[in-house]
């Protein structure tokens, strides 16, 4: 019981949209009753993907005071499953469905400090840990990583707002992050929050795990949409059932096989809770496990997966990727 | 807290708590490290507990998965309570420690977890945004752990809302005919009061002039003056403090001693220590002690007055419950306010001030 999920739907506005970096659009939503926001809390939006409404959940970025707008910051991505080019669609004065804000990402107030880690879009969960954190005179860094500062949103003023305590590191320019010394330099009894690609987050979790932190005190949240391996269309087959399709690269493997009409169950779609686990029986490729739910241990035979976030691949140890020849099949419950 | 410019005062009879507010979860010795007090404060369902270390936690009762309540569960660990019903384990944080049937953590899996401040006897707990959760805003209840006042107390569980017992403390022109046996008195109606107030508190003062000390405070004179006779100055000074905290500075004095200026060295004087917190709509947590600074050594005075003001306060709980049920039998009917109210209504006003501020002034619903 994080918090209160009893999901409110109400209509929005598109008041303004504006480009804050590369493919990435900052949009203002005035919602129909003012709601106070919180950091980590996102918003589900119904979506219309291919005439189809679909949801999808975005972190608010920021929020008027009085909570009569809200920002969200949507990333555009090459393999979009069809949500982020619906909202880059969208124009000021358009009408909108979205929720009340909801909290899975909670900052508790009272650590001894923190450290704030954004990869990417992923700052727009942590721009408002960041700005309370300030406002509170609290202990902190924030750390924020990208390919490129052209793929950095509100960098400018996340400098303006929190000067030394930001520390930007960028790839293009030579200044990667060192996560293993990131991780070395967390105080005992620190909290780090981040959200971010998942090859940093299992970085981090490795580095965490090698120090002995208290587990707990890593905090993070996973939409399991970004992988080891770029998406890539491949074959999935249920001999059971008879059913063969293909999983295009912007849909999960979940959604294809509810398009096939196969009765899958799953709750989370975000790689966390595990109900929407198949069973492996064969496997031409790899597997690209994006979830949280396994161990590695449990990852490592690659006989099951979360088929709400994860993928087959191609691509093999020292061999030439051929797209769309993996062939993943699985049973289901 | 923030005052806004509400000047009206509304006419509802009952008021929602607010949540930006330390309310009392328990006595200090409630809450343990032995097991886990579950208790519901301003509607939310606490599981209270300590950690090895001696820190009261207040975390929601309710778990993450499918909200089994965590104060059936047990303690286990250093500081950790474990779900009854799966097994999963949160630390005093509220982060999910352990789920047994996996190998690994939901990364959301959290209960809140609540800002608590232990003061004063009692274990203090905040409910609404814990960045607005600073200590220095508990009330200033010294007289339950300073060395120069002795006394206990008791928790009553009051059928009413809360907002009802902040009434019948703000005006004590009650006791005349509530407890008339023990402090009432005629006096008590016809003498003149006097309100003052600021941003969080109000002082409602009261003097009585030469009377006859009623039966309560006659027996306490003889404790500190064997075989007193003769009339007394009486006094009630009560301090309301944001939000449910009425600390009531009572006594008399041998009359025309100098009392009223200041001098109560031939006098007796007693704190009645309230502090009160909303359970839910119709019902609260009754918090009590009586406090005084004479006779400190004395534990069968001490013992006589927790006995004597459990009297008196068990024919307050009665006309409370009296009180709250021809409310809800009468939902058509308001409020009519007189001149005693004088105090309670600036209670009101400060309590409502601060639920506009949270976005919650609203009336409760009528039963």
């Amino acid at each position: 019981m994080a918090d209160s999920h009893n999901i409110a739907w109400r209509r929005a506005v598109v008041d303004s949209v504006a480009d804050v970096a590369e493919n990435i659009r900052r949009i203002v939503l005035r919602p129909e009753r003012p709601c106070s926001v919180r950091p980590g809390e996102h918003v589900d939006v119904r979506t219309s993907v291919g005439g189809e409404k679909q949801v999808r959940s975005y972190s608010v970025v920021d929020a008027a005071e009085d909570g009569t707008h809200l920002a969200l910051s949507v990333f555009r991505t090459p393999t979009s499953r069809g949500g982020s080019v619906f909202m880059h669609s969208l124009r000021p004065g358009q009408l909108l469905e979205i929720t009340q804000p909801m909290q899975n990402f909670p900052l508790r107030i009272g650590a001894p400090s923190y450290v704030l880690l954004a990869g990417g879009i992923g700052i727009t969960a942590i721009a408002g840990m960041a700005a309370l954190l300030h406002r509170l005179g609290a202990d902190y860094r924030l750390v924020y990583v990208a390919r490129s500062r052209e793929a950095m949103a509100y960098l400018d003023d996340l400098a303006a707002l929190h000067g030394d305590r930001l520390e930007v590191h960028v790839d293009a320019e030579g200044t990667s992050l060192d996560v293993r010394t990131l991780v070395g330099s967390v105080p005992g009894g620190a909290e780090l929050y981040m959200c971010g690609p998942i090859r940093l987050m299992d970085a981090v979790r490795r580095a965490w795990v090698e120090r002995e932190l208290d587990p707990t005190n890593l905090r993070y949240e996973t939409f399991g949409n970004s992988g080891w391996y770029e998406a890539e269309p491949f074959t999935v087959r249920i001999p059971r059932l008879g059913v063969e399709t293909c999983v295009g690269s912007d849909e999960s493997v979940l959604d294809a096989l509810e398009r096939a009409g196969v009765d899958m169950m799953s709750d989370c779609r975000k790689g966390e809770c595990g109900l929407c686990q198949v069973k492996v029986l064969e496997l031409s490729g790899r597997i690209d496990h994006r979830d949280v739910f396994y161990s590695d241990r449990q990852k490592e035979p690659n006989t099951r997966m979360c088929c709400c976030v994860s993928r087959a691949v191609a691509a093999g140890p020292g061999t030439v990727p051929v797209p769309g020849s993996a062939v993943l099949t699985i049973d289901v419950p | 807290m923030t005052v806004s410019a509400t000047k009206t005062t509304t006419t509802a009879k009952l008021l929602p708590s607010p949540l930006n507010a330390w309310f009392v979860a328990g006595w200090d010795h409630e809450i343990t490290a032995k097991g886990i007090l579950a208790r519901t404060v301003a509607g939310r369902p606490l599981a209270l507990y300590r950690s090895q270390d001696g820190r009261a936690v207040a975390l929601a009762d309710a778990c993450w998965h499918r909200l089994a309540p965590l104060s059936q569960g047990k303690l286990v660990g250093r500081d950790e309570i474990q779900c009854p019903y799966h097994g999963l384990r949160y630390n005093a944080a509220g982060r999910c420690t352990s789920m047994p049937a996996q190998e690994t953590l939901n990364p959301s899996a959290t209960v809140p977890s609540f800002p608590v401040v232990e003061r004063h006897r009692y274990v203090w707990v905040w409910l609404g945004d814990p960045t607005k959760a600073d200590p220095s805003l508990v009330p200033d209840m010294h007289q339950l752990d300073s060395p120069e006042w002795a006394g206990d107390g008791e928790t009553i569980h009051a059928p009413c809302n809360y907002q009802l017992v902040l009434d019948n403390l703000m005006d004590l022109t009650h006791e005349e005919f509530v407890h008339s046996s023990s402090i009432g008195q005629e006096e008590l109606s016809e003498s003149e009061f006097e309100v003052t107030h600021d941003e969080t508190s109000v002082t409602v003062t009261r003097w009585m002039h030469n009377i006859d000390a009623p039966p309560f405070w006659r027996k306490n004179m003889r404790d500190k003056f064997p075989g007193f006779e003769g009339k007394v100055d009486r006094w009630q000074i009560i301090h309301y403090y944001f939000p449910s905290t009425i600390c009531i500075d009572v006594g008399v004095a041998e009359a025309g001693t100098g009392a009223p200026e200041g001098d109560r060295s031939r006098g007796v004087n007693g704190y009645v220590m309230n502090t009160i917190t909303p359970e839910t709509e119709r019902s609260c947590h009754y918090f009590w002690a009586f406090m005084r600074n004479y006779r400190l050594e004395s534990q069968l005075i001490t013992t006589q007055l927790r006995d004597g003001v459990h009297g008196v306060f068990g024919e307050d709980e009665a006309m409370l419950l009296a009180q709250q049920e021809a409310i809800d039998a009468n939902p058509d009917y308001e409020f009519y306010n007189l001149n005693i109210d004088m105090g309670g209504m600036w209670v009101r006003r400060l309590l409502e001030r601060a639920l506009e501020a949270e976005g919650r002034l609203a009336a409760l619903p009528t039963a």
